[in-house]
């Protein structure tokens, strides 16, 4: 693998065995496995998918509901094993997928952050030296001790996203989170991600938004129902995309 | 392998987080939780003792320590088991959205449970010096099978969690296997009674060797034989690993049954 490769991606296929009847008892099972009664329905997220992407290069994902955007990235993030085919990293990865994931509504602002720190793998020291800055970040100011559960909606995905984004990651994966809080932070949350950018953090982008794909990436993989149709400039797929839908 | 272990040190604060989280849940406003926890096997061990001892004569010596020995190694094994059994589906929301190393679930539960059995060794030190059993420093040995015990557990634990991802109908029937498990282990019996074609069917259960070693260093203050230490590390390596394998093999599958 080339030195300046930071994801590589290689015949992943991503195949669902959907059965038709949902068997979730061991009695059932037998009935029905006696009885030959099992059938599957076989569905495919992603067919073969291949590409790589350099170093530092800022990639947007295109392509209706249903093309496998959402897949590949859980793929990419860890979330996901495909059924085939490989996947390689270069360096750590900060998923923006499911800001606040395993935030609980019980605990405080404060307690959260710690809790949802270290499922992102940061350890208990980081998360402390660096609580300031995530507070500061996500304007929370003195709801930081309120519990939860009364937070807005809008409140919850600022501090998801000042505590996915504290550290430098060498791979950032984003998916549609720039559309959370009020256009203040949302504009804070862009500069966040181009001064990442800037710092040479690879990106992986999904939005249905083309007008900011074509803003913030170099480069399009357009996914139509689980193949890659095309990958290149952004602008010349966006382009064709339009063209197409 | 290497990937594992370096995630393991990634993520040990969590593991650490989710053990203390669930001793903090079951404790939660709740002086009484730590005192009831130490009360419980107290309880149990006098009504058992009055039982065994009163209605039915035996001729065990020290009963009540040789019962609370017994129900201790029990206890654990039975309450770790189905509180890990179900970790998997209560973190299910986790799972599906951020990557966590999946067996920190069943193990952090299978250590959380432990601090309990710990807290009930409390009693049965104050049962050993009711009873007129002099507390030795050999007692300190008993953390030899605690260690065996804990291992096997985790690695019971690791196979029902990713079976039960798939069919949780498996709950009931544990609790079946559980309560066969109680009369196959010379609990509240002695060894003795056992008919001899019976025998090696009920020291095939796992958790035999280690009651057998608890009573050796707390009750009749010997070191347990060598056989016993290599029954012990032979069941630990075959549950452990079988359990470490299932749960591998399995675990890429659980997020279709979440």
């Amino acid at each position: 693998m080339n030195d300046d490769i930071a994801i590589e991606i290689s015949d992943v296929t991503m195949k669902y065995r959907l059965m038709t009847e949902k068997i979730d008892s061991l009695k059932n099972f037998f009935i029905k496995k006696v009885r030959n009664e099992i059938k599957y329905e076989e569905f495919f997220a992603l067919k073969q998918v291949n590409f790589s992407i350099r170093k530092g290069e800022v990639y947007g994902i295109i392509g209706m509901n249903g093309a496998g955007k959402s897949t590949l990235l859980k793929i990419i993030a860890g979330v996901l094993k495909p059924t085939s085919g490989r996947v390689l990293k270069r360096g750590s990865v900060a998923p923006l997928i499911e800001l606040g994931a395993g935030f609980n509504g019980e605990l405080s602002g404060y307690e959260n952050i710690f809790l949802n720190g270290l499922l992102m793998g940061y350890s208990k020291k980081f998360i402390k030296s660096k609580m300031e800055e995530i507070i500061d970040f996500s304007e929370l100011g003195k709801f930081i001790h309120t519990p939860l559960k009364n937070y807005s909606s809008g409140m919850r995905a600022r501090l998801g996203f000042s505590i996915a984004t504290v550290v430098k990651p060498d791979i950032l994966i984003v998916d549609e989170v720039l559309s959370v809080g009020d256009f203040k932070f949302k504009e804070k949350s862009e500069m966040k991600i181009r001064s990442m950018m800037k710092e040479g953090t690879t990106v992986l982008f999904v939005s249905h938004s083309l007008g900011q794909v074509e803003s913030i990436c170099d480069k399009v993989i357009w996914l139509e129902s689980g193949f890659v149709k095309e990958i290149g400039a952004a602008k010349e797929i966006i382009a064709h995309f339009k063209q197409h839908a | 392998m290497k990937t594992h272990v370096s995630n393991l040190v990634k993520y040990k604060d969590l593991f650490l987080e989710l053990i203390i989280k669930d001793i903090k849940l079951k404790y939660r406003n709740s002086l009484l939780g730590v005192l009831w926890s130490m009360l419980n096997p107290l309880l149990m061990m006098v009504v058992l003792s009055i039982v065994f001892m009163e209605f039915f004569k035996n001729n065990i010596a020290n009963f009540p320590v040789y019962v609370l020995t017994g129900r201790i190694v029990y206890q654990y094994f039975a309450d770790a088991t189905n509180f890990a059994m179900d970790s998997i589906h209560a973190n299910g929301q986790l799972i599906r959205k951020v990557y966590v190393p999946k067996y920190f679930f069943p193990l952090s539960r299978v250590f959380s449970t432990l601090f309990t059995a710990v807290l009930s060794l409390v009693p049965l030190a104050l049962t050993m010096m009711v009873t007129g059993l002099s507390l030795r420093w050999m007692n300190l040995l008993v953390i030899v099978p605690i260690f065996y015990l804990l291992v096997i557990t985790a690695g019971i634990a690791l196979i029902l969690a990713a079976i039960t991802v798939f069919f949780n109908d498996l709950k009931h029937m544990y609790s079946i296997v559980l309560m066969i498990l109680m009369y196959m282990t010379p609990i509240f019996y002695p060894i003795s009674i056992i008919p001899e074609k019976y025998l090696t069917i009920i020291k095939l259960n796992p958790i035999y060797p280690i009651v057998d070693m608890f009573r050796d260093v707390l009750l009749y203050g010997t070191l347990p034989s060598l056989t016993l230490h290599l029954i012990c590390v032979g069941y630990m390596v075959v549950y452990a690993g079988v359990g470490l394998l299932v749960f591998y093999k399995s675990q890429d599958r659980f997020i279709y049954h979440l």
